[in-house]
């Protein structure tokens, strides 16, 4: 496909998501406003994912843990903004201008922590290291008996955004996140391009020659795990907007897992392949549950179906994109 | 604190050490000789559960349920390890991560749609429902005792087998360099395929020892899993010794941890914290040794590789 092309097909895709929610509406289909709410959350999770792991090689198996950390932050600010402050200092906020940033803040500043121990080891290692750690928040949030456990916590109610904005409207809630979404690949898009992208690939490609020429490798791996785990926190936080519900489930392994399979379905190295493997994953979910209880195992026999014969994911059908 | 509680638990904790030995001890082979990550390893385990609680319903035998299972699954494992996963040893940690993902999927699926949505009973058999007098005042569960004995058995036998016979040579030669062993003309591919087939007799051992304790249900396969994964890191990928040693580190440390933790809390922090933060302590405690271990050893405690 040419750049052309790509462009035509991008800007089509944007208009169409815009103009969904009003044809949906119009056709009494309200319910599929909220199923795409839910692909273009997980497609913003999976594409945080995918600028750590497609393009600066970083397999983390625990991508989970910092969308779910950005969903407790969220959660929590809420239930202090009802019942008292947190530690008697931090007052509790229901607003999204604060409590969206937090959560960003917080799971970047997580990812940073792990990062800096998990990042001394390479390949097989770093797959394991990042889920030892990832299982360890995990548990963290099973023993958070204050705000529910296992049995997690519910908010009140959406984030509160001002502005004539209601989020718990799900048309409103939809355009932010639309919003969100684009604004973060727009941006993704620029970083890839810029001088720290190609410094990413370089590293991804080679490392060692990377450190030859004098790039600081370890830093620039650090920065990329950090800001996808920053963006995996604004998932989290949306997340918990949609589901008014947040629980350890949302860190466990297999979500970790579900994320991974979304980047490596859409396609890794790249810019929508997160976006294209959360929408086929969900998709097929959805199409395949309403016709059978046993959804998973059609979903599961094309998975693998798309192993074997799309070993670059679904991106890579359509071709090489240039800075990839 | 008395000391017949502080042996019961070790005593729980050496079986459950014994059962994920034997999840372990195939996931490290897999994982070491064809540097294989294999998600669906957990799936051979339920399957095996499930096996055994159906064949010990129809036929009232426990036991006779208990070796069906282990030789059906292994059977299972020899077609799956031949048709499915040989075309992912040449493909990269994440392909295989996506394919056997996508196999936990179809298992879980196709258990339910073969067993249907009710998880099956399975009682350990009426002879061993009973405890056994261990000592002045501990009484021990007669069936976790077989457990234990089953278990320390398998490994004995893995022991010999491994570092006693020719083919236990070529499994050593295999993980410690797969190329090396190929050129000295022995069949990796046809040994791989065999050892599978044991590994996956295993998981359906552990599957049908533990079902009568944990629950026989669609899902207890993923639990494990990452703590087999947990133990063969430690332990180092590819070495056997090191999954007994790794395994049963982390089922006594697991549930010691549960058992004494919160009581060890107590005498520092208030007892609600201390009931909610013991437990969870005794999980994370695991995976930070798993991390130290990556950070500061990353071969494991026994590497296999030279």
């Amino acid at each position: 496909m040419t750049a052309r092309a790509r462009r035509l097909l991008a800007i089509g895709a944007v208009l169409a998501a815009v103009g969904f929610p009003l044809v949906a509406m119009r056709f009494d289909l309200g319910f599929y406003v909220g199923f795409v709410n839910r692909v273009m959350i997980f497609a913003l999770a999976a594409t945080s994912l995918n600028l750590a792991l497609g393009f600066c090689g970083l397999a983390s198996f625990g991508h989970a843990a910092f969308v779910g950390v950005g969903a407790y932050t969220v959660a929590i600010l809420a239930e202090h903004a009802a019942h008292g402050s947190l530690f008697g200092v931090i007052p509790g906020t229901t607003s999204a201008w604060i409590a969206w940033p937090a959560a960003a803040a917080t799971s970047g500043v997580v990812a940073a922590l792990i990062g800096a121990i998990c990042l001394r080891t390479r390949g097989i290692h770093f797959i394991m290291i990042t889920l030892a750690f990832a299982q360890m928040l995990y548990f963290f949030t099973v023993s958070l008996k204050t705000y529910g456990g296992d049995d997690g916590l519910n908010l009140a109610h959406r984030s509160d955004v001002g502005l004539g904005v209601r989020l718990a409207d799900d048309t409103h809630f939809y355009y932010v996140v639309l919003a969100l979404l684009c604004a973060a690949l727009y941006l993704m898009g620029r970083l890839v391009r810029s001088r720290f992208g190609r410094a990413i690939v370089g590293i991804r490609e080679n490392e060692v020659r990377m450190e030859a020429i004098g790039f600081p490798v370890f830093q620039y791996k650090w920065v990329c795990f950090a800001i996808a785990g920053a963006l995996a926190g604004i998932a989290g936080a949306l997340l918990a907007n949609h589901n008014a519900f947040v629980s350890p489930n949302a860190l466990h392994w297999t979500q970790s897992g579900m994320l991974l399979v979304m980047v490596l379905v859409g396609g890794r190295e790249s810019l929508f392949g997160g976006v294209l493997g959360a929408a086929t994953l969900l998709g097929l979910e959805e199409v395949f549950s309403a016709w059978t209880t046993h959804w998973q195992l059609p979903v599961g026999a094309i998975l693998l179906a798309l192993v074997y014969l799309a070993p670059r994911g679904i991106a890579g059908l359509f071709g090489r994109e240039p800075m990839a | 604190m008395s000391v017949s509680l502080v042996v019961e638990q070790a005593l729980n904790g050496l079986q459950f050490g014994l059962m994920l030995f034997l999840m372990a001890a195939g996931l490290t082979l897999v994982f070491g000789i064809m540097d294989m990550i294999n998600l669906a390893h957990g799936s051979l385990y339920m399957i095996g559960a499930y096996l055994a609680a159906t064949v010990a319903g129809v036929t009232g035998s426990f036991w006779i349920g208990v070796a069906c299972a282990c030789a059906a699954t292994a059977l299972i494992g020899v077609a799956l390890e031949a048709t499915a996963l040989r075309p992912l040893y040449r493909r990269d940690h994440l392909s295989q991560v996506l394919a056997t993902f996508a196999m936990i999927l179809v298992a879980n699926e196709g258990v339910r749609l073969v067993f249907g949505d009710q998880s099956p009973p399975l009682n350990p058999p009426a002879a061993l429902s009973g405890a056994v007098a261990l000592g002045p005042d501990l009484r021990y569960s007669a069936y976790r005792l077989v457990v234990i004995a089953v278990g320390a058995g398998v490994a004995a036998l893995m022991y010999l087998l491994v570092n006693h016979t020719r083919v236990g040579m070529w499994v050593r030669a295999g993980a410690s360099d797969r190329g090396m062993a190929l050129a000295l003309g022995i069949d990796v591919p046809k040994l791989f395929t065999v050892l599978f087939g044991i590994g996956a007799g295993l998981c359906a051992l552990a599957g049908a020892l533990l079902g009568p304790i944990l629950a026989v249900q669609v899902g207890m396969g993923e639990s494990i899993l990452i703590l087999a994964f947990v133990v063969i890191v430690i332990g180092g990928v590819g070495s056997v010794r090191g999954a007994l040693v790794g395994a049963i580190l982390v089922g006594v440390v697991d549930t010691c941890g549960r058992a004494f933790l919160p009581q060890a809390l107590k005498a520092v922090f208030p007892g609600a914290v201390a009931d909610n933060v013991g437990p969870a302590l005794a999980s994370i405690s695991i995976y930070a040794l798993m991390a130290a271990v990556l950070f500061w050893r990353p071969q494991g405690l026994f590497p296999a590789q030279a």
